[in-house]
C-alpha cells in the first residue's frame, strides 16, 4: 500500500491516545481547581467501575508519576523526596508522587486533586505504604481490597471450584463495603444502572484490547508492544469503564485490523521478534526502544501489557445481569492474572513463544521496583534451561535517570543482537549444507 | 596475502591486531587510550602495521571493538568486545566454553558455544569494584607499579579481608590496613581475593563450564590468575596475547567478512 503515512488510520490510535491523556489531565486540573478531591487507584485491580458510578475524579498515581519521567521532569521530584528522607532505593513512583503532593498537587501536566479516597489492592506491597503517606499528609481514607490468591504459579482457584466461590464471596463483601464507603465520602447514593453502564464500556474495551494484543501474532507486527503498547495501556487504565475508552479501543482495533489486512508494520524492518519482560525505562523511553529497533528488533508482546492492564488483556466480560458478583469474580481473576504475569513471566513466554514467533526475550529488572524485579534472574535461568531462546538481562529504572547508563546498555544490547544474528546465520548455513 | 585488523578501544588502553588469511597474528600494538580516542585507535593500528610490516592497503577489512569502537573512523564495521573476546578465546583455545575478560573498567563473564557463538554474558553493573580499576586504586594507594601487584600479592602469608564494595572507598580501606601495620603483600592479596570473589559471582551467573579462558589486561597479573584458579578449583587458559583477545576476535570477524565477500563475488 502506497502513502501509508498519509492514510487517516495511520497511527490514529497514538494521536487519539495523546488527546485522551490531555483530556484526563485537564479534567483532573479542573477538578483540583474547583476544590474537588480525587479517588486514587492503582493499575492492578483499580475497581474504577465502582468509582465511576460516583463521578469521582480518578487519579492513577503510577501513571502521573511515570509521566514525569517520560517528560524528563522526574529528577527534581525524586531529589525533593529524598531531601525529605525517602531512600534512593524505594519506588520512584512513590517519591515522584510524594513530591507532587508536597507541591500542592502541581504536576507538569496540570494540578492534581488532593487524594480524597485511596483504593488499594494487595497486588503490590508498595500500594499499602503509599496509601499510608496520603493518610498522613491528607487524612485520606484508605480502602484496601484483600484479593486472596497464591504467588505459586498454576495453583489459583478457578470459577466453578468451591474455593473460588468462597473467595468470590469474600471479595464481594469487600465491594459492598467499598460502595458504602464511597457513599459516605461523596454523599451520593450508589446507582446500579450506572454501574451496569460503566461495566458495559469495560466489556467493550476488554474485548477490543484482547483482539489487538493477538493481532501481533502475525507478521508484520502492527504495534510495538514496548512503545505503542505502553501508550495504549495508559489509555486502558485511565479511561477504563468510560465511553471514551470503549470507543478508543474499538477505533484502535479498526486501525490495527487495517494494518494487518494490508501487511503494514511498525518500526521499519522487523528482523527480530522480541518479548519484553518488566517495566519500561521511562527516563529514556524512546531512546531505549531505538537501541533495539536500530537492529531491526521489534517487541511483539510484553508482560507489562498483561500485568498492568488491570486484567483487560484477558477479554473477560462482566455479567450485566449480575454486576456485583461478576465484578467480584473478574476482580479475583484480574488481580491474580496480574500477579502471575509479574511473578511467572517465563510461563507467558512458554505459552506464547510459538504463536507470537518470539525469537528473543529482554528482561528489564528495575532498581526501584523490587516487586516486579525480584526473581527475574532466576526466571531467566529457568527460561534458558527450558528453551534455547536468546535472552538479555539489562537493569535500569523506571524513574531514576541516575541509574540509567545508555553506553553500558547499548553495549549489552548490541552483543545480544550480534549473538542472535550469528545464531541465525549458522543455522542457515547448517540448513544449506 | 589478505590481511584484516581488529582495533579494541578500551577505557584505559587501545589494542590493535593484524592477522593474515591463515588467521595468525602478524602484528600487534598497544597504547594508552587517553582523551583522544580517534588518535589512540589510529596510533595502535599504525603501530601494529609497523610491527607486521604489512602495508595499510593490504588490510582489507578493519573492525572496531571496545567502548570506543565507533571512534575507529578508518574501520569498516563495529562488533562489541563481548562477542570479540568470546571469538578470540575460542580461536586461541578451541575447548573454551567460558571466558572471563577483566579489563580496565569492566569484567565480563561470557558463555560460548563450540563455534564461538555467545550463549550468554554478564558484566559488572554501575561499579568498577572487581575490575582492573580496583587494582589501579591499590597500585596508587600503595605506590606499587601495576606489574608488581601480582608477584607481591603472591608473597602473602596472612591476607586481609577487603570488605568495601567500592573502588574509591577501597583506597581508604587499604590505607586503614596500612595504619594497622598489615604487610603490603597481605593487603594486596586481600585486594586480589576481593576481585576474584566478585568475578566468580559473575561467572556463576553464566555458568562455569570448562575450559575457562582468562582474557583482558588483568590476565597478565599472575596473582590474579592464581587466585582465580584456586578459588574455582580449575586451571584457566591464559595466553601471552590475552590482552589482545578482543582485537583478535575483531580481526577474525573481519576475516569472515572478507571470506563471505569473496564467496559472493
Amino acid at each position: 500500500m502506497e502513502n501509508v503515512e498519509n492514510h487517516e488510520l495511520w497511527r490514529r490510535g497514538n494521536k487519539e491516545g495523546s488527546m485522551l491523556f490531555r483530556k484526563w489531565f485537564d479534567n483532573l486540573d479542573q477538578a483540583a481547581n474547583e476544590g474537588k478531591k480525587g479517588a486514587y487507584v492503582f493499575v492492578m485491580g483499580s475497581l474504577t467501575e465502582i468509582l465511576n458510578t460516583f463521578d469521582l475524579p480518578i487519579v492513577f498515581p503510577e501513571i502521573t508519576s511515570l509521566n514525569t519521567a517520560i517528560r524528563h521532569e522526574s529528577a527534581d521530584l525524586l531529589n525533593e523526596a529524598e531531601d525529605h528522607g525517602y531512600s534512593p532505593d524505594i519506588c520512584g513512583y512513590v517519591k515522584a508522587d510524594y513530591a507532587v503532593q508536597n507541591r500542592g498537587g502541581q504536576h507538569p501536566m496540570g494540578k492534581l486533586p488532593e487524594p480524597g479516597l485511596a483504593l488499594l489492592t494487595n497486588a503490590c506491597n508498595t500500594y499499602l505504604k503509599w496509601g499510608e503517606i496520603w493518610e498522613r499528609m491528607f487524612e485520606t481514607p484508605l480502602f484496601t481490597i484483600d484479593v486472596p490468591g497464591t504467588r505459586e504459579m498454576g495453583t489459583q482457584s478457578w470459577p466453578g471450584d468451591e474455593q473460588f466461590e468462597r473467595e468470590k464471596r469474600y471479595v464481594r463483601a469487600q465491594i459492598d463495603e467499598l460502595i458504602t464507603t464511597c457513599e459516605e465520602v461523596t454523599g451520593t447514593k450508589f446507582d446500579m444502572d450506572k454501574l451496569r453502564e460503566t461495566l458495559a464500556y469495560s466489556n467493550r474495551m476488554s474485548a477490543a484490547w484482547k483482539k489487538i494484543l493477538e493481532l501481533n501474532k502475525a507478521s508484520p507486527v502492527v504495534f510495538n508492544a514496548l512503545t505503542d503498547g505502553t501508550a495504549y495501556l495508559g489509555v486502558n487504565n485511565i479511561m477504563r469503564g468510560t465511553q471514551d475508552g470503549a470507543e478508543y479501543f474499538e477505533r484502535l482495533l479498526e486501525e490495527k485490523r487495517w494494518m494487518h489486512e494490508n501487511g503494514i508494520g511498525v518500526d521499519g524492518e522487523q528482523k527480530h521478534r522480541l518479548a519484553f519482560i518488566g517495566v519500561p525505562c521511562y527516563p529514556i523511553f524512546r531512546e531505549f526502544n531505538n537501541l533495539f529497533t536500530d537492529w531491526g528488533g521489534v517487541f511483539v508482546t510484553s508482560t507489562y501489557l498483561w500485568f498492568a492492564s488491570g486484567g483487560n488483556n484477558l477479554g473477560f466480560q462482566y455479567d450485566l445481569d449480575n454486576p456485583l458478583d461478576s465484578l467480584a469474580e473478574v476482580t479475583l481473576i484480574h488481580v491474580r492474572d496480574a500477579m502471575d504475569s509479574m511473578f511467572h513471566p517465563e510461563q507467558i513466554i512458554f505459552d506464547n513463544m510459538e504463536e507470537f514467533g518470539i525469537e528473543g526475550v529482554v528482561y528489564h529488572p528495575i532498581k526501584s521496583c523490587r516487586t516486579s524485579s525480584t526473581g527475574l534472574a532466576d526466571n531467566r535461568r529457568a527460561l534458558m534451561e527450558a528453551t534455547d531462546l536468546p535472552s538479555l538481562f539489562i537493569e535500569s529504572d523506571m524513574m531514576d535517570k541516575r541509574v540509567v547508563s545508555v553506553a553500558q546498555m547499548k553495549n549489552r544490547i548490541d552483543a545480544f543482537f550480534e549473538g542472535i544474528e550469528m545464531r541465525k546465520a549458522s543455522r542457515l548455513q547448517e540448513a544449506a549444507q | 596475502m589478505i590481511y584484516t585488523s581488529g582495533v579494541d578501544v578500551g577505557s584505559t588502553q587501545t589494542k590493535a591486531v593484524i592477522i593474515d588469511e591463515n588467521r595468525k597474528i602478524v602484528g600487534r600494538a598497544l597504547n594508552d587510550t587517553g582523551a583522544d580516542v580517534m588518535v589512540a585507535a589510529q596510533t595502535a593500528f599504525d603501530n601494529a602495521l609497523a610491527e607486521s610490516g604489512v602495508k595499510s592497503d593490504a588490510v582489507k577489512y578493519v573492525i572496531g571493538t571496545g567502548y570506543g569502537r565507533y571512534r575507529v573512523t578508518f574501520g569498516d564495521d563495529q562488533v562489541t568486545e563481548i562477542s570479540c573476546h568470546g571469538r578470540g578465546a575460542v580461536h586461541m583455545f578451541p575447548g573454551t566454553r567460558t571466558v572471563i575478560d577483566m579489563g580496565g573498567q569492566d569484567t565480563k563473564a561470557i558463555a560460548v558455544s563450540d563455534t564461538g557463538e555467545i550463549v550468554d554474558f554478564c558484566m559488572n553493573d554501575k561499579c568498577a569494584a572487581g575490575t582492573g580499576r580496583f587494582l589501579g586504586a591499590a597500585s596508587a594507594a600503595l605506590d606499587i607499579p601495576l606489574s608488581d601487584l601480582g608477584p607481591t600479592a603472591l608473597r602473602a602469608t596472612r591476607p586481609v579481608r577487603i570488605s568495601t564494595t567500592c573502588t574509591v572507598f577501597a583506597e581508604t580501606e587499604i590505607l586503614s590496613w596500612l595504619g594497622k601495620g598489615k604487610k603490603i603483600e597481605d593487603i594486596l592479596m586481600g585486594v586480589h581475593q576481593s576481585i576474584s570473589s566478585r568475578s566468580i559471582g559473575l561467572l556463576r551467573r553464566v555458568g562455569i563450564n570448562e575450559e575457562v579462558s582468562f582474557t583482558g589486561g588483568v590476565a597478565k597479573n599472575l596473582g590474579m590468575v592464581e587466585v582465580l584458579n584456586k578459588n574455582m578449583g580449575l586451571k584457566m587458559n591464559v595466553s601471552d596475547d590475552s590482552h589482545y583477545m578482543g582485537a583478535l576476535g575483531a580481526a577474525l570477524y573481519a576475516m569472515d567478512r572478507v571470506a563471505v565477500a569473496e564467496v559472493s563475488t
